[in-house]
């Protein structure tokens, strides 16, 4: 296999860890409360707007600014819970869909408002720069990017399946009536979930700001990209999530170098396609 | 007292209505319609030309002698209509050709503009100039490059801009040069975006080259929402052009400064053109890691005290401290030549703003940009537009480097990145 072959698979795997990572909050607040949250890819615009805010402020890296834009989003996410979902979900679905919708909106228009339409950025050197390992180049913001993913995600995992509160919360998912009769409050679990969904997407985005652009419009692009990532490894299934981000990377790269930059798009839709139609609940999504 | 007050409320509000009045016959306006990308992708892009406008119509309605020979800044308002001023409607094509194409029709029905103007991107000023033809109102383009946009029979079409002809025979010429001067030019990549911009660009570079006898050895076309451009940077890493020309727009074009520089590529010479490369949020973000890029500009700041120097310190006001960039400049002389024509037409009627328009007959010393005037040919194309080759050195400022007969600084080469 040639360098750059390889240099391409690390490059996709890379970039798939990181669609991953933003990709595990949308997967919980599906898995959690069956809601699509369209305003996700705006969340992951927030914590990026943070980290830059905390870099300008402060002068400081990611290691500040992913804390600071996890607790940020997280109080955002309760907030959005009590003052729009709690009550959307009591409608019908299109509400849901309208109203996370327009909250994606809202947070677009309120931070092109506040900060303007200008394309920013973090300055290059702020993780370490670039090392080069037997003749591959790994820039050290995206690794950082990929082991958080796999962190966060994990750490998900581990407090979805092994821990009460997220027994509790998992029971709340199932049925929340009956959780209710066990002495579980469903308005907490549901704002928990909000919170920890919201605060993983804000890390995600300031660890994304390190090596990608800043804007008002980015959540559109990176918002696709989490859905896709969603569907595929399964809607509510965190490591489902990160297999099919992998995957998606690495496929998009690999197809790009091979095919041709404008066909990757193409090559991810269609087998994406071809493997819902198999398999409609994604990669470890429950039938 | 309290009759008193009253009597007072009563007499200032009457004098307010006849102010008012008298106000509104005398204040006749000219609105012209102006649509930008204010939200989505390009928003930087459009908020900047939303700027030059407001710049362009601040120097229309109030006296500025010291701008020279530049037209309508001498009086306030259009002499032509008895002082009239100018309002631009702005309207948001939010990146897409369809939604560009109904804000045409809205500004022409609804708001019953005499003019339109815009759109930045080829894709849709392609889509919105079509609405213009249809209601047989004036359609003035100063920044949209795509060739086929004045080969369509337009009646109602202007465009003041260079277009992919001239820059790919500005590139064309430079490329000779730089060869007799020893530098290797033979293998040449085209890196572009795959909308009407980049694709219309890239096919006439491709094209002229070919004429010339330079071969194009890799083409490689992208999609400017991507997120990703590392197998892009790779193939031409791998292929190793001696010049690579880039046709993007802001975002694709700081995803390429990062990744080459993530992935250690320099191409020995690299043309960013235009658009992305000309964007001052591009140089704020990524220009001190795309030092030595290349770029066309048909735009120069001037000596201080200058008409083109007076009105980048105007502009810098409206953008919030940006210096006027070759883009946004072009949309200025653009409006500047529409607003041109309805002031010698005397009138709002478009055909006789139409008339105008083709009777335009501008010396370099009556613009904002470098070209060598403005005069419409048959297709509505200005064919004494040209440019110059800049640089952008120091990763701050893009200086003109070619050709040399009107630069004073030599080009440097190798591409230096970082």
């Amino acid at each position: 296999m040639s360098s750059i072959l390889v240099q391409v698979i690390v490059g996709g795997l890379l970039l798939g860890a990181v669609y991953a990572l933003f990709s595990s909050g949308l997967t919980l607040i599906w898995g959690m409360m069956n809601i699509v949250n369209f305003a996700h890819g705006d969340f992951v615009m927030l914590g990026m707007y943070v980290a830059f805010v905390v870099w300008t402020l402060l002068g400081v890296g990611p290691f500040v600014g992913a804390p600071v834009a996890a607790l940020v989003l997280a109080t955002l996410g309760i907030i959005v819970y009590f003052g729009l979902i709690r009550s959307v979900m009591k409608g019908p679905m299109l509400a849901q869909i309208l109203g996370t919708f327009g909250l994606a909106l809202l947070l677009r228009y309120s931070v092109f408002w506040g900060f303007g339409a200008n394309f920013m950025t973090l300055p290059e050197n702020l993780v370490g720069g670039t090392f080069d390992v037997f003749g591959i180049r790994i820039q050290a913001s995206r690794l950082l990017a990929g082991v958080v993913a796999l962190l966060v995600t994990s750490g998900l995992h581990l407090l979805l399946t092994r821990t009460s509160l997220g027994s509790k919360m998992l029971a709340v998912a199932e049925d929340s009536t009956a959780a209710q009769l066990m002495g579980i409050r469903p308005d907490t679990m549901q704002a928990i979930a909000w919170a920890i969904a919201a605060g993983a997407t804000g890390i995600a985005g300031a660890l994304i700001a390190t090596f990608f652009y800043i804007a008002p419009t980015v959540g559109e692009t990176l918002g696709i990209v989490a859905f896709v990532t969603v569907s595929l490894g399964g809607f509510g299934s965190v490591p489902g999530a990160l297999v099919a981000g992998l995957l998606i990377g690495v496929i998009e790269s690999v197809s790009a170098y091979w095919i041709g930059a404008v066909y990757k798009d193409i090559v991810v839709y269609s087998l994406f396609l071809c493997f819902l139609w198999f398999r409609p609940q994604g990669l470890m999504g429950k039938s | 007292m309290k009759s008193g007050y009253i009597f007072g409320l009563l007499s200032a509000a009457a004098m307010s209505v006849a102010l008012a009045g008298a106000a509104s016959a005398q204040d006749k306006t000219v609105k012209i319609g102006a649509i930008y990308p204010l939200s989505g992708n390009a928003a930087s892009a459009g908020v900047h030309g939303k700027a030059a406008i407001e710049t362009a119509i601040d120097i229309i309605n109030n006296t500025h002698p010291e701008l020279g020979n530049l037209p309508l800044a001498k009086n306030a308002g259009l002499a032509g209509l008895g002082g009239a001023k100018v309002e631009a409607i702005f309207a948001d094509n939010q990146g897409s050709p369809a939604v560009g194409q109904n804000q045409a029709l809205r500004l022409i029905t609804e708001e019953k503009v005499v003019a339109l103007n815009g759109a930045y991107q080829s894709g849709i000023t392609l889509t919105a100039s079509a609405i213009s033809e249809k209601y047989g109102i004036p359609f003035v383009n100063g920044e949209s490059v795509a060739a086929n946009l004045t080969e369509r029979g337009f009646k109602w079409f202007f465009r003041t801009t260079p277009v992919a002809s001239d820059l790919a025979k500005i590139y064309l010429d430079f490329l000779k040069d730089m060869k007799a001067g020893g530098v290797k030019t033979d293998g040449v990549a085209i890196v572009h975006e795959n909308t009407e911009y980049g694709t219309s660009v890239a096919s006439v570079i491709s094209s002229v080259f070919k004429e010339n006898g330079l071969s194009i050895a890799l083409d490689i076309p992208y999609s400017a929402n991507t997120t990703d451009v590392q197998s892009q940077v790779l193939q031409l890493k791998e292929k190793k052009p001696d010049v690579v020309i880039m046709v993007s727009y802001t975002s694709d074009a700081i995803l390429y400064a990062k990744t080459m520089q993530s992935l250690d590529y320099k191409p020995p010479m690299l043309i960013g053109d235009d658009s992305g490369f000309s964007d001052p949020s591009f140089i704020k973000a990524v220009g001190k890691i795309s030092q030595g890029v290349f770029n066309r500009s048909s735009w120069s700041v001037g000596a201080p005290g200058s008409p083109t120097f007076l009105i980048n310190e105007m502009y810098k006001k409206k953008s919030g401290g940006d210096d006027l960039d070759d883009t946004s400049a072009r949309q200025m002389q653009g409006f500047f030549v529409l607003c041109d024509a309805i002031d010698r037409a005397g009138s709002t009627e478009p055909a006789k703003i139409q008339a105008a328009l083709k009777a335009t007959d501008l010396k370099p010393d009556q613009l904002v940009m470098g070209y060598k005037g403005v005069k419409f040919d048959d297709k509505g194309q200005n064919i004494l537009a040209s440019g110059l080759v800049i640089q952008l050195q120091d990763g701050e400022n893009y200086v003109p480097v070619w050709p040399k007969d009107k630069t004073k600084t030599p080009p440097v080469l190798p591409y230096k990145g970082w």
